[in-house]
């Protein structure tokens, strides 16, 4: 038998009697409250709330009962209670010695104030930042040459297995991107070319914008989506579960474990992935200049032994290690950057990501104009 | 109330791949008890809490929560099952994008009507419960401590006053005066709003001051089932160390 909440005030000859009935539970403190708030204090009056018809409570009906009180003795009134039963009175002075005494507000913000305040901080971050990726590059280097001078200091294993998840295993999308970008340019090429006749120049076209520019920056670009998201976040893990304090405290130092075998793995497999990328976008341009222009497979083999330069192929091929190199730090610097909370996990992920593809990009316009100026 | 039985397990099996973890398990959990599962390393006590609150499946039998078979139930009923308790996980497991506050009051925020400022009113109550001061309120998980996470992880699975309580090792990775106070806690709100409380535990003094029945699970079975003093008088050896 479950009676409906109620509140009913009587008058009597020394103040009021406040009698509450039924179930005080979440789902009634709604209503209850617009009831109470009907209640106001009478100067100096004395309220008796009477709990004895209260059949069922949570903690919500108790702390409707105790907002009110407390309302009215603000409004100088004296307020007591009877007739609670002892499970009642149990949770009542559990929950009245916890009643939050003041009301957490979060403090009032001047906009122009608090915009200043937000510049001020993003620039001393970013400046920390910057400072935090020096050290940790000047580190790195430090590093790399102890272990290039003592060879035997690098983790063979751990190197290999980066080579394989990072080089190996995006073969396939590398190797399929690279054909499109080999057809498409082969296909826009074709259509201008044409106009003029000019249609054995597709070789050039295809060949040295992509050995030289496209095959190492798409794959560069690829291989940063994937493998400095994948740094960031192992990492970044491995520092949320202590993973990488514990190697610490064993002697393991987390540069020869974690970053030194993931740098060389991508300074190694990204010229060969580079070199795989330069076959197959030829390949796709071929494809499009046998069916399109009339350039045969042999021709087009014979034209690019004739008149492109072997320096392309090799420009394309250095770069590819740089790209590597710059990769793997900013994926392993953000990685290390993750702290305690999952959420920084997803933000360094996606600033690692978004830093690689960027300062690819930047470097390759950087190192084009550089060449083309030492008129390579 | 007709049904003094919150959680009846019958014949529970489990099974991961090849190696089963639990083969046959039997107990009954009545309401308003403060029970316990307890085992060795790997016995699956852990699995078995996750199975009562529908985070993992059994492999065979019947899992009856309130009454209901949490292997057989309708989403919605398995919705409305799931505001009927709260979890404490063995670390917190707090939302790190909320506030602490925000962590308590976002179960009142989905499920109930309630005003803005009893939210707030009961949910600094709740971490007042736990024992946590007002101005953790404002900070968000990652500043707390690891006991501290604990605690608000409670006062968070008491956020809406849950008939049921589920707490893996609540008293893990405190400090014993924490731990009895957390104790105590448990006790008064068992004796106060009828809670049913179902805890892993390995603390030997919540083990005698709180819990009213325990099982001991060992070899994919239920190896003891009882109170303390039924423990202390066994001449098992095996069973002998839970009470060292």
């Amino acid at each position: 038998m479950k009676k409906k909440p109620s509140l009913h005030v009587t008058d009597t000859n020394d103040g009021f009697a406040v009698t509450l009935q039924g179930i005080w539970v979440k789902e009634a403190v709604k209503t209850l409250d617009h009831t109470f708030n009907t209640l106001t204090c009478k100067a100096n009056a004395h309220y008796v709330f009477d709990l004895s018809g209260i059949s069922e409570f949570d903690t919500y009906g108790i702390m409707l009962i105790l907002h009110h009180v407390k309302r009215l003795e603000e409004q100088q009134c004296r307020v007591s209670k009877i007739g609670a039963s002892e499970s009642l009175e149990k949770l009542f002075i559990i929950c009245e010695q916890n009643y939050p005494s003041e009301k957490i507000k979060p403090p009032k913000e001047n906009f122009i104030l608090a915009y200043l305040e937000n510049v001020g901080k993003d620039v001393f971050e970013g400046y920390k930042t910057l400072s935090s990726f020096f050290s940790f590059t000047g580190e790195l280097t430090q590093h790399v040459i102890t272990s290039l001078l003592n060879p035997f200091t690098i983790r063979l294993k751990a190197t290999l297995y980066h080579i394989e998840q990072s080089g190996a295993r995006a073969l396939p999308i590398i190797l399929l991107t690279s054909f499109l970008i080999g057809v498409v340019i082969a296909y826009q090429g074709a259509a201008q070319l044409e106009k003029f006749g000019a249609n054995i120049f597709i070789v050039e076209m295809v060949t040295i914008s992509a050995v030289r520019e496209l095959a190492p920056l798409l794959t560069a670009i690829v291989i940063a989506g994937r493998s400095a998201s994948a740094y960031a976040a192992q990492i970044g893990v491995m520092k949320i579960t202590d993973e990488v304090d514990a190697m610490s405290s064993m002697g393991f130092s987390p540069w020869n474990f974690l970053v030194i075998p993931r740098l060389f793995a991508l300074i190694i497999s990204l010229p060969l992935l580079v070199f795989f990328a330069d076959i197959v976008s030829i390949l796709g341009g071929m494809v499009i200049a046998s069916t399109r222009l009339d350039v045969s497979f042999v021709e087009f083999i014979d034209r690019i032994k004739e008149t492109v330069p072997l320096k392309h192929l090799i420009i394309g091929l250095v770069k590819a290690p740089i790209f590597g190199c710059v990769i793997a730090t900013i994926g392993c610097f953000r990685g290390f950057q993750i702290d305690s909370s999952t959420e920084s996990v997803g933000k360094y992920t996606t600033i690692s990501v978004v830093n690689a593809i960027f300062w690819v990009i930047a470097l390759d316009a950087l190192i084009s104009v550089l060449l083309t100026e030492l008129g390579l | 109330m007709k049904n003094y039985v919150a959680i009846e397990a019958k014949d529970i099996v489990t099974q991961f791949g090849q190696s089963v973890i639990h083969d046959g398990v039997n107990f009954k959990i009545q309401r308003g008890e403060i029970f316990g599962l307890l085992g060795g390393s790997g016995s699956g006590k852990t699995t078995l809490l996750r199975e009562m609150i529908m985070l993992q499946r059994t492999s065979g039998g019947q899992m009856l929560v309130l009454g209901t078979d949490v292997m057989k139930i309708s989403s919605k009923m398995a919705q409305k099952l799931r505001q009927k308790w709260g979890v404490l996980f063995q670390f917190g497991a707090l939302f790190t994008s909320l506030t602490i506050l925000e962590n308590v009051m976002i179960a009142m925020q989905e499920y109930t009507n309630l005003p803005t400022w009893l939210m707030e009113e009961a949910a600094l109550m709740k971490l007042s419960m736990v024992g946590l001061p007002p101005k953790v309120a404002t900070m968000f998980p990652s500043e707390l401590s690891g006991g501290m996470k604990k605690r608000a992880g409670l006062a968070r699975a008491l956020a809406l006053d849950p008939k049921l309580l589920f707490l893996d090792e609540p008293t893990s990775g405190l400090d014993p005066h924490s731990a009895r106070a957390f104790d105590e806690l448990i006790l008064t709100l068992r004796d106060t709003l009828g809670i049913t409380v179902v805890m892993v535990t390995h603390d030997k003094d919540t083990m005698e001051n709180v819990l009213d029945r325990f099982i001991i699970l060992g070899n994919k079975k239920v190896v003891f089932e009882g109170t303390m003093e039924l423990l202390k008088q066994t001449t098992d050896d095996e069973l002998k160390k839970f009470l060292n």
